[in-house]
């Protein structure tokens, strides 16, 4: 936890210009490969990176969620596929050991997990099911000082890589409900977790996911997150406000970077005599996408701060969620219009941030089910 | 082996500087400031000293306003030890820049001084060679290698057309070029610690100097701006202006 404005400034600014010099020109490069080269994982790793939201006691930064937050803008101004192998760590991955973990538990994963030595995943999303967690398929048998795991998990973020598991299974199959889904942490070379080949994305390329299948795979009893069965579910949902404000942030990040590549172009590109960006049909695009860059970069850091307050933000995570991706959708949208032709040509980077922002109205709760989230919660209020 | 580095507070390069329209100076409302880059590769290079277990201490020493704090912090978090922040809101010219080093120098009798061949606001390239001759110690500027060997260091210095290999007994003063090094970026939780370490102010009268400026600024102005180019329509017409209008060929 920083609380302090010089120190944060700092830290933002060693960010901004790790992204601008590292980060920036390697884009392309880990789009066409699918991979972010070894030299720079390393130096994400050096930097920190992967301890942003993981308590100074086990070695990370302990960031507030309004600093997270700004970290995060930072980080969306780069390609997604950077942000990727590190978000799992600092969200899902972690978040669920930390909050009901027990010491022990705490102690043995969290420090690796803080410096990026084990990539975390988090294994909800079975083919069958989404967002309705609760008719997750996936069971978990105890057998002695063992539980049996067997089920398919599918789009695991960092799946290929991790060496870290936080997996939601069934272990009492009487209970249909969320209170019969228990949290295992699984370590990644257990035998009977097998690895899916990576999936074929639209965008986003370099980072992955694939499916991940348990075909008998036994688990330790003691790695069942907080001790016992039944908490797993609750687990998942205590961690979902500070993802989706994570990525609304990220949204705000690419956001500005896309608007900052549209205005650079417009400048420079002339037609008619002029540079297009004076043809006032062309300031309108910049115009509306300022503005809604800037009201979501406003309401990231209202719902931050009140999180960190304590107050629930459930409500106004979704809201943040639910604006802050589909403003990145209008944005991209406009960035490949002011580019005209060249908008939809690959050598320029808003045709690939194009197809990457595309996820951002889909993972983390969809728009839709975002916006039933709102809804409920202010019905819900108003009885 | 103690090291002292000198860093500066000037504006981040990767700003476009605009002159006062009153021609007085730069403006310096709101502008984005950060370390000299040639005072991140001394630092960088200090920190790699110390990591090679030649240099056991690395004191940053910093001249400017209670922001310059900020680099000072930047070069703890790099891996300085303690710092020295001389605290002044008038301006500093080279010499008195130098007046004060050597103040710092006599009080922490440092085996190594590197400081930034210059900084990249004024670009005066004075600072370093005139602490030298105040503190009667041996130069080597524009470093590109720097060897400490025993009591002595050897420096190589990037000079026109080659490099020349000086051999200098310490305590000594070394000012760096560019490609002396790569500077590091600092770790998050190194920023954070950076915060814990100790940090020291004085002011200009502590150390007995008088800034007085020895030298006025007349007038600051922007470079003149580019004239467009012209199209040439042949190979012929290209040479014959190269040859009676340009007079280059």
């Amino acid at each position: 936890m920083i609380r302090d404005e010089e120190t944060l400034n700092q830290l933002l600014d060693t960010l901004r210009r790790f992204v601008r010099e590292r980060l920036v020109p390697s884009e392309q490069h880990v789009a066409e490969e699918d991979r972010i080269p070894d030299d720079i994982l390393q130096e994400m790793k050096a930097m920190g990176l992967f301890g942003l939201s993981i308590p100074e006691a086990y070695g990370g930064l302990g960031l507030t969620m309004e600093e997270e937050a700004l970290v995060a803008m930072e980080i969306g101004r780069t390609s997604p596929a950077f942000r990727s192998i590190f978000g799992t760590n600092n969200g899902i991955g972690s978040q669920g050991i930390l909050i009901d973990g027990t010491e022990a538990q705490k102690q043995k994963y969290i420090p690796r997990l803080a410096t990026g030595e084990l990539i975390s995943s988090f294994c909800l999303t079975e083919p069958d099911v989404g967002s309705d967690a609760g008719s997750l398929r996936t069971t978990a048998i105890r057998d002695g000082d063992h539980y049996v795991l067997n089920g398919t998990k599918r789009y695991i973020t960092n799946g290929p890589e991790a060496g870290l598991f936080t997996v939601m299974a069934r272990t009492d199959p009487d209970n249909k409900g969320a209170g019969g889904i228990s949290a295992f942490i699984v370590e990644g070379d257990t035998p009977g977790l097998i690895r899916g080949k990576p999936d074929h994305k639209m965008g986003q390329k370099g980072a992955h996911t694939c499916d991940i299948i348990f075909d008998n795979c036994r688990v330790p009893a003691e790695n069942i997150i907080g001790g016992r069965e039944g908490v797993g579910f609750k687990t998942a949902m205590k961690v979902l406000d500070r993802g989706r404000l994570h990525i609304s942030a990220v949204c705000v990040g690419v956001a500005e970077r896309l608007l900052a590549d549209a205005l650079h172009f417009a400048m420079e590109r002339v037609q008619f005599g002029k540079p297009v960006a004076e043809h006032q049909l062309i300031q309108a695009l910049l115009a509306d996408s300022k503005a809604e860059s800037y009201a979501g970069r406003c309401m990231v850091l209202d719902a931050a701060r009140q999180k960190d307050e304590g107050v629930n933000v459930s409500t106004l995570a979704s809201c943040t969620k639910l604006f802050c991706s589909e403003m990145v959708g209008r944005v991209a949208d406009r960035a490949v219009q002011i580019h005209g032709g060249a908008g939809y040509m690959a050598e320029y980077a808003v045709e690939r941030f194009y197809r990457d922002v595309r996820l951002f109205r889909i993972y983390e709760g969809t728009s839709q089910i975002q916006q039933l989230v709102i809804a409920r919660n202010m019905i819900r209020e108003a009885q | 082996m103690k090291v002292l580095v000198a860093v500066k507070r000037v504006i981040d390069y990767n700003v476009k500087v605009r002159v006062k329209p009153d021609n007085t100076g730069v403006d310096l409302a709101n502008v984005k400031m950060a370390m000299n880059p040639f005072c991140e590769i001394a630092v960088e290079e200090a920190v790699r000293l110390k990591e090679k277990g030649v240099a056991t201490e690395i004191v940053v020493v910093s001249i400017g306003p209670k922001a310059a704090q900020e680099q000072i912090r930047t070069a703890l978090a790099l891996g300085a030890d303690r710092g020295i922040h001389i605290e002044t809101d008038e301006e500093v010219q080279s010499l008195q820049a130098a007046k004060l080093l050597k103040a710092v120098v006599d009080k922490e009798e440092p085996k190594l001084v590197i400081l930034g061949k210059q900084s990249i606001d004024t670009d005066n390239n004075q600072t370093g060679q005139m602490l030298a001759a105040l503190a009667g110690m041996p130069q080597g500027t524009f470093a590109s290698e720097v060897v400490v060997d025993g009591d002595k260091v050897n420096v190589t210095r990037e000079v026109d057309g080659g490099l020349v290999t000086v051999q200098l007994n310490l305590p000594a003063v070394v000012t760096t070029d560019l490609r002396l090094n790569e500077p590091r970026y600092a770790s998050l939780p190194n920023i954070m610690k950076a915060k814990k370490k100790p940090l020291d102010t004085q002011s200009p009268a502590d150390l007995g100097v008088d800034l007085t400026p020895r030298l006025t600024t007349l007038k600051v102005e922007a470079p003149q701006t580019r004239k467009a180019g012209i199209k040439v329509g042949s190979v012929e017409e290209l040479v014959d202006k190269l040859k009676n209008e340009a007079k280059v060929i």
